[in-house]
């Protein structure tokens, strides 16, 4: 199963430390251009930036709206279900498409503001994060929980940032996670809307460097591990002893006691 | 420990025809009480009378229809839950997860903006009046079911809240804890006199531990009084079966008495009018006797069946067109094994008669 993932990820790698000619040495001279190509690095802060953007505003739109729905709106579960995971239908084209005369109509430049560019990234994720927070929410009892912190004299805020999140932690790592993963690897949307992100630009420098292009393919697929890796590490971290519960022996028989 | 269980005195609560509906369903239906400051209250019933929705309605956690809920003598039906000083118990484990249970005890002390310093001091005096100090830095999933209504109950009563409100919060866990920890509930309630309001389905618990007890019925109360009142005393029917086991036995009303199989016994209504009517006899109120020839009779039946319950046993006795319950001492039990002859008797305690029924059936 890791050969699936390493042998192209070590075929790129190896691709982009050729150096010119079959004789050649091995050279990290296409790795050293990333940074000493302007535009690259333009796109690299800009998808960067699209990346933080969007996991905040789906966060923002999100999360509050699903807890309110599941303790006020019950029998809206389904509307919001659906709406959030329509883009999965929706191919990216279509929904260009579909944007473009929205933002000429609202008199946005799509290339002057990279929130434009946000809020169509915005839709996307959306599939993705629901699922993610769908089953967050789905280990907690929200209910009691919230009016438990309520009765305690929490504010709806409070009940959101001190109890809400801090109990699904890993849900919310992993929607941000699937955020930024896409954002990272998307090509058609910017493409389409003549906005250079990263995978634009990989593929103009493509263009004119091939191994400079793998090289950056490959660095975000390692950012993407990364965090990966690093949403597993913080996930295990939040709860360390719901690990040693599962083990000692003393709380196996906490269940007797009283 | 002084700090804490002086909290705060008891205050007065009223609740003045409270009424709510969900779509065509009553829950509550014009309900009105008032708890006496540093009371301890139980709503007694069965599943879906209206008992939670009336908490839920003091706890501000749900909008009433109409009426009023007062507390202390402010009117706080509009307040939201978070402004209203109510500590709560739930039914379900409540205690958050990502925080020790020092930490939970401290949680609404920090929203009520009491210094670090008295809140640890005050969470470590409210584990300890619970029972939990050395289980202090205990996550809720390292703690039993038990110990974790315990905390949530010390974290309710650390914001020194004006009312306490327990919804079923024992329910959960198996009779041996349940009994255990009833009566520390109740220990704990005298010691800091929070007025207190407990909702319950389990007659003996609510019996148990309240100073009066309210018996709902769809969504109305149709008794509010204390515990020997409401078991030795039924205002109505509903009462007088949903708390503790009753024989239905056909009689007549005559004369303020109703005579039921040659027996002839009190009202707890004697204006009652005359005429045939359900008596509605305790168990305990059955005699039982293995003596004489035993002539068939209209009191004369088989035991069909004994329920040994600890101190006293169950005996189902078969008098041919009913079955009737008798409640003994153990020892005196003994004797009346299934299939064995006996002859009841009817202690002369008052009876409540229930008018709407048909005829006799079983218990």
């Amino acid at each position: 199963m890791g050969a699936f993932f390493l042998l192209p990820i070590g075929a790129m790698f190896e691709f982009s430390t050729r150096g010119n000619g079959i004789n050649a040495p091995r050279t990290l001279e296409a790795w050293s251009a990333i940074g000493t190509t302007p535009d690259l690095v333009t796109a690299i802060t800009v998808s960067l930036q699209l990346a933080a953007i969007t996991s905040v505003a789906m966060l923002a739109l999100l999360l509050p709206t699903m807890v309110w729905v599941r303790l006020r709106l019950p029998g809206l579960s389904r509307a919001v279900e659906f709406i959030c995971l329509l883009p999965l239908t929706v191919p990216a084209i279509a929904l260009v498409v579909g944007l473009r005369p929205i933002y000429v109509w609202i008199n946005i430049n799509v290339t002057d503001s990279i929130l434009a560019l946000a809020f169509a990234y915005l839709i996307l994720v959306l599939p993705y994060a629901y699922r993610s927070l769908d089953a967050g929410l789905s280990t907690i009892d929200l209910k009691t929980l919230s009016e438990a912190a309520r009765s305690l004299g929490a504010g709806w805020g409070t009940v959101m940032l001190r109890v809400v999140v801090p109990n699904m932690t890993s849900a919310i790592l992993n929607a941000c996670l699937l955020s930024v993963a896409l954002v990272l690897g998307e090509y058609t949307v910017a493409n389409i809307l003549r906005f250079e992100n990263l995978q634009v630009a990989i593929a103009y420098v493509g263009l004119t460097s091939a191994g400079t292009s793998i090289a950056v393919a490959v660095a975000s697929l390692l950012f993407a591990f990364v965090l990966l890796m690093i949403l597993s590490f913080v996930g295990r971290r939040r709860q360390p002893s719901l690990a040693a519960a599962a083990t000692d022996p003393q709380y196996l028989t906490a269940g007797q006691r009283t | 420990m002084q700090s804490t269980t002086a909290a705060r005195p008891g205050v007065e609560v009223r609740l003045e025809d409270l009424r709510r509906h969900y779509a065509t369903t009553t829950a509550l239906d014009g309900l009105t009480l008032t708890m006496a400051p540093g009371e301890m209250l139980a709503l007694l019933g069965p599943s879906g009378c209206g008992k939670t929705t009336a908490l839920r309605l003091v706890a501000g956690l749900e909008e009433a229809d109409s009426g009023r809920v007062v507390i202390g003598g402010n009117d706080v039906t509009n307040t939201a839950a978070n402004k209203r000083e109510i500590g709560m118990v739930f039914q379900a484990y409540s205690l958050f997860p990502h925080m020790t249970a020092i930490k939970n005890v401290e949680f609404g002390m920090q929203l009520h903006k009491v210094g670090a310093a008295e809140r640890h001091e005050r969470a470590g005096e409210m584990l300890e009046l619970v029972g939990l100090s050395a289980h202090a830095n205990k996550y809720a999933h390292q703690l039993s079911g038990g110990q974790q209504q315990r905390v949530a109950l010390a974290r309710a009563l650390a914001i020194k809240p004006k009312v306490l409100l327990l919804d079923e919060p024992l329910s959960a866990l198996d009779a041996k804890v349940r009994s255990r920890l009833r009566d520390e509930i109740r220990r704990v309630q005298l010691e800091v006199g929070t007025t207190t309001l407990f909702v319950t389905h389990d007659q003996e618990e609510a019996l148990a531990i309240a100073d009066r007890v309210g018996v709902m019925n769809k969504g109305r109360l149709e008794q509010l009084g204390p515990p020997t009142t409401i078991y030795s005393r039924p205002a109505t029917p509903f009462v007088a079966e949903f708390v503790g086991l009753t024989n239905r036995l056909a009689g007549e009303v005559r004369n303020g008495e109703v005579e039921v199989r040659g027996a002839r016994l009190p009202l707890v209504q004697p204006d009652t009018a005359n005429g045939p009517a359900v008596a509605l006899v305790r168990p305990e109120n059955v005699s039982l006797a293995a003596d004489g020839d035993m002539q068939a009779g209209p009191l004369v039946g088989t035991v069909i069946a004994t329920s040994f319950l600890g101190a006293t046993s169950r005996v189902t006795v078969d008098l041919g067109d009913v079955i009737v319950l008798a409640q003994l001492p153990t020892a005196e039990a003994a004797p009346h094994t299934a299939g064995t002859k006996v002859r009841l008797s009817l202690r002369k305690d008052p009876v409540l008669i229930a008018r709407d029924e048909k005829t006799a059936t079983e218990a």
